[in-house]
């Protein structure tokens, strides 16, 4: 097994490992989708997120590791579980407790969550593309592109799903009741987010938040979808505390380059 | 495939990709979508992942209508032998090239 690298965790590198890891670990969920969807059109359309999601990671990844000597697939594959800075949202399982039916998860809750973070990525994008840094304001104007048109197919289902029969609203708003403690993470605001925006380097995640809301609601109501009530439970995934999730969607994407390493194809 | 044969599916819908070279727009398949807005979006999805397109059209399968194959002989096979219809008998000036 190859030993795990050691990465600089100054403010800046935080925060493109945030933005990374949100791209990587999603496009990592996605991707278990691949020949499961309930249809083989929707098939194509999540998978093509998930590599869109996953060429995101890559660009960003090559950028923050150059820095430190790093490429794209050792901090993708090398980086132990404490030093992925993912929200927790996006390393969730494709299914919460209750969902009982076979496949790889939960349909509702795949889109719901991928309106959350898609709703999020457009805003961090669009103002990314002004970052102080001239790759990143360039990863951001190619990636904005796609996170429009995820943001717009994902906003789309909840829609019908929400406003269609009684089961996929009663399936809908169940996704949103489970999903919805997961949100005050994404805005919390902390010295990395200081940092960055100080330096022009990128936005607080917090600034996001108002514009954010005003989407998300905006959709959901028309979809006839509730928020619940807000609680105190705060996860920690931007800090680098995961769930017990995450340990085993690294083990399957760390498998291969953890084995045999620089393996290629 | 009929819209009425398998109730519990979506309709089909034809797809027709414009390439980015500004010429009409092809057909290039079919696919089910719940309605035109979603057959757009899938068709974007499905057939313009490799850069082939620059506009999508979607039509309900069922709203075109077909000529009969049946009638295959008496519509095309009497344009077999009328050659008098391609302009191939005029006398070009040389400086006309490729006509």
């Amino acid at each position: 097994m190859t030993a795990s690298i050691q990465i600089d965790r100054s403010p800046a590198q935080q925060y493109l490992l945030r933005l990374g890891d949100t791209c990587l670990i999603l496009g990592q969920r996605l991707g278990e989708w691949c020949g499961h969807a309930p249809i083989i059109e929707e098939d194509i359309a999540l998978t093509n997120m998930a590599l869109d999601l996953v060429g995101q990671a890559r660009a960003v990844l090559t950028h923050a590791g150059r820095a430190q000597g790093y490429d794209e697939d050792q901090l993708a594959f090398l980086r132990d579980e404490r030093d992925f800075f993912n929200p927790t949202l996006v390393e969730l399982p494709n299914a919460l407790g209750g969902h009982a039916r076979p496949g790889p998860g939960d349909f509702a809750l795949t889109v719901l969550r991928n309106f959350l973070v898609a709703t999020l990525l457009k805003g961090l994008w669009t103002r990314l593309c002004e970052s102080s840094d001239a790759e990143l304001a360039a990863i951001a104007a190619k990636a904005l592109k796609e996170a429009r048109y995820h943001q717009q197919h994902a906003a789309d289902w909840v829609l019908r799903l929400g406003d269609g029969t009684d089961e996929s609203h009663r399936r809908m708003q169940a996704a949103l009741d489970q999903l919805w403690r997961y949100v005050p993470e994404l805005f919390e605001a902390d010295a990395v987010d200081e940092a960055a925006a100080a330096g022009g380097l990128g936005p607080r995640w917090a600034d996001l938040q108002a514009d954010w809301r005003a989407q998300v609601d905006e959709v959901l109501a028309e979809a006839g979808l509730t928020p619940p009530a807000d609680s105190s439970f705060r996860s920690t995934g931007r800090r680098g505390v995961h769930t017990e999730h995450m340990g085993y969607i690294l083990a399957e994407m760390q498998q291969l380059q953890r084995a045999y390493p620089g393996g290629a194809w | 495939m009929s819209e009425t044969a398998t109730p519990n599916e979506w309709p089909l819908w034809e797809v027709f990709v414009r390439s980015r070279a500004g010429l009409d727009h092809k057909h290039c398949g079919s696919l089910h979508a719940a309605d035109a807005a979603m057959a757009i979006q899938l068709a974007r999805d499905v057939y313009t992942r490799r850069l082939e397109g620059s506009s999508v059209w979607v039509v309900k399968s069922a709203d075109i209508t077909a000529s009969d194959p049946g009638d295959k002989d008496m519509y095309f096979d009497p344009a077999e032998d009328k050659v008098y219809r391609h302009p191939t008998f005029y006398t070009l000036p040389s400086e006309v090239d490729h006509m």
